[in-house]
């Protein structure tokens, strides 16, 4: 397993890394990533500007640092609301069961059916776009999944004995639910948190890039690579650093999630 | 097997017929008027009446979504709004040039990722198991985006070998056709293959482990023989599972490689509707997408029993 373990390391150094940076970016960025300044317009790397400047003259690093943040907390939303959502719907459904079950599984798989990034489109053509109509939309975009994984865990679940003894010691669906169905969830849970996390990052550069997220002048990944199409051939500089970005990151959190799956949960198979 | 293909027919009924439920309320939970919407702000008080009763929203929900329903079953998913083109032939000529990338692509990505996501698997904890799964770790870490943008930035203006951005139908004119199709066939390649190489390998692993691969090694039977004939048809159930649900994803638009290299496909078509607030063609596409995405797995579905015969009992 020595080769996976380097994976995994790299994996954890790299998300780390990223981490860092959105912190630092979240209050303290090197100039004003706003800042618009003719006389630098275009400019290359120099001590000024650590890795150049945009077509206006604003900061690239710093203009990074901020989208990194921008798109970090608006990922970390995005998987509280499906997480939060899904766990809670995949609960009543697996527990609840009949026609209850029924229902919230014919919706669910309807909605499934909608590939996750067109469904959070067309949720932006109701919501709007912007930081909060993503992350509406693309945290409802991906509750089905999380509902559909919870579920499947609570119907084993409640099949088992240790749960039936909570019910014969008198304990309430709530207590029971709460102590001792929600923590055998955790591991499947943090799994697919994971992995969400980094489609979310994904999908909301996209957005952005495809113009329909967070608009500019504030900065994201997408939105920068959406901007650096039009220089991009005198200027590939604009261009790489933000996809540079987004590989990192999301190479980062693929191989974190990897080495969580298999350390959480070996039996888990990729789907999705 | 008529039995089993029935079945099969009959449970994809509901899910369209609530996807369609979806469709209709999501473009009924815009906030305002549909009518107001449809003709801008300044419009005329009586236009925007008679818009309201061409539109039916005089009538109660349930009737407006039966006759909505009727229409779409006849095949009328309205009149766009900012071309008064019809919608249905609209979202068809739009997919058929998504779907001339997205196939060719799917096709290839799983010819090249299912192979070597059984080599790796039979090769397990190999150097090679290693760098496969951390290569297809690193293909799905690059962004369609900014994979396309590259490619164009190298083959189209470094090396000049390609066109750079537009779309030539490969029906009117073969040759210029294939050519703009190389770039964005080959940006769609490398996530399918990071996606597929995982799976193949995983479901392999697990079908490896397995009494009877290891009673068929036993048997004196070659290693080859083993792999294709034993390991090969059971593994490879949830990679067609896969490839099922990529097919169908994607057909749904590419919505991404279709605005980096100018393609008028149906994700550009879903993108340029949702910027000009065309809510016709939002719901023709939506409804159009699920729709796609129900046929291609029932298909998938429908054609297990072609390599895995257990499945129809």
């Amino acid at each position: 397993m020595g080769g996976f373990r380097i994976n995994a390391a790299l994996g954890g150094l790299l998300t780390g890394v990223m981490v860092a940076v959105v912190l630092v970016g979240l209050v303290w960025t090197p100039m004003d990533p706003l800042a618009i300044n003719f006389a630098t317009r275009l400019s290359p790397p120099s001590p000024q500007h650590l890795l150049g400047a945009d077509e206006f003259g604003r900061d690239i690093a710093s203009r990074l640092m901020q989208g990194a943040a921008t798109t970090f907390t608006i990922a970390a939303a995005v998987v509280a609301v499906a997480v939060t959502l899904g766990t809670l719907l995949g609960l009543v459904s697996g527990f609840a069961g009949g026609l209850i079950d029924r229902a919230v599984m014919a919706v669910n798989d309807a909605l499934m059916a909608f590939p996750g990034i067109l469904l959070a489109m067309g949720l932006i053509a109701v919501f709007g776009g912007g930081r909060y109509g993503i992350i509406a939309a693309l945290g409802l975009a991906y509750t089905p999944t999380v509902a559909r994984v919870v579920r499947g865990n609570v119907m084993t679940l409640r099949q088992l004995e240790f749960i039936d003894a909570s019910w014969l010691m008198g304990n309430g669906v709530v207590y029971t639910v709460l102590r001792h169905v929600l923590p055998n969830c955790m591991a499947p849970i943090i799994v697919l948190a994971t992995s969400m996390f980094g489609w979310a990052i994904l999908s909301e550069s996209a957005l952005s890039f495809l113009g329909l997220g967070v608009a500019p002048p504030q900065p994201t990944w997408g939105n920068m690579l959406a901007d650096a199409r039009s220089y991009f051939t005198q200027y590939p500089r604009l261009a790489l650093l933000p996809g540079l970005c987004i590989s990192v990151a999301l190479l980062g959190i693929n191989l974190l999630g990897d080495a969580l799956r298999d350390r959480l949960d070996p039996r888990m198979k990729e789907s999705r | 097997m008529a039995r089993f293909i029935i079945l099969r027919l009959i449970s994809a009924v509901p899910t369209l017929l609530l996807a369609s439920v979806l469709v209709f309320l999501l473009v009924r939970a815009v906030p305002g008027d549909p009518a107001s919407l449809m003709l801008g702000d300044l419009a005329d008080p009586a236009m925007v009446a008679q818009m309201r009763r061409s539109l039916g929203l005089d009538l109660p929900v349930w009737q407006q979504f039966g006759i909505w329903l009727g229409n779409v079953m006849q095949g009328d998913l309205g009149l766009s709004i900012t071309s008064r083109q019809e919608v249905l032939p609209l979202v068809w000529e739009r997919f058929t040039v998504s779907a001339s990338m997205v196939l060719p692509s799917v096709l290839l990505a799983s010819l090249v990722a299912v192979p070597l996501g059984m080599i790796a698997a039979w090769r397990q904890n190999s150097v090679l198991d290693v760098s496969l799964v951390g290569l297809s770790s690193l293909f799905l870490s690059l962004p369609a985006f900014w994979l396309g943008l590259m490619f164009l930035l190298l083959f189209g203006v470094t090396l000049r070998w390609l066109p750079v951005v537009g779309y030539v139908s490969p029906v009117s004119d073969l040759k210029a056709g294939l050519l703009y199709m190389v770039m964005p066939v080959l940006t769609l390649l490398f996530h399918e293959v990071g996606v597929l190489l995982r799976m193949a390998r995983s479901s392999t692993v697990e079908v490896l482990r397995l009494d009877y691969v290891t009673h068929a090694r036993a048997k004196g039977l070659s290693e080859r023989t083993v792999l294709w004939r034993h390991v090969f048809p059971n593994a490879f159930a949830p990679t067609w599972t896969l490839i099922g649900v990529i097919l169908g994803n994607l057909l749904g638009g590419i919505a991404v490689t279709e605005t980096v290299f100018t393609i008028p496909g149906l994700g550009r078509l879903m993108v340029e509707a949702i910027i000009a607030r065309d809510y016709p063609v939002i719901q023709g596409c939506l409804l159009f997408i699920a729709f796609v995405y129900v046929v291609v797995n029932l298909l998938v579905d429908l054609a297990y029993p072609l390599f895995n015969p257990r499945i129809i009992r």
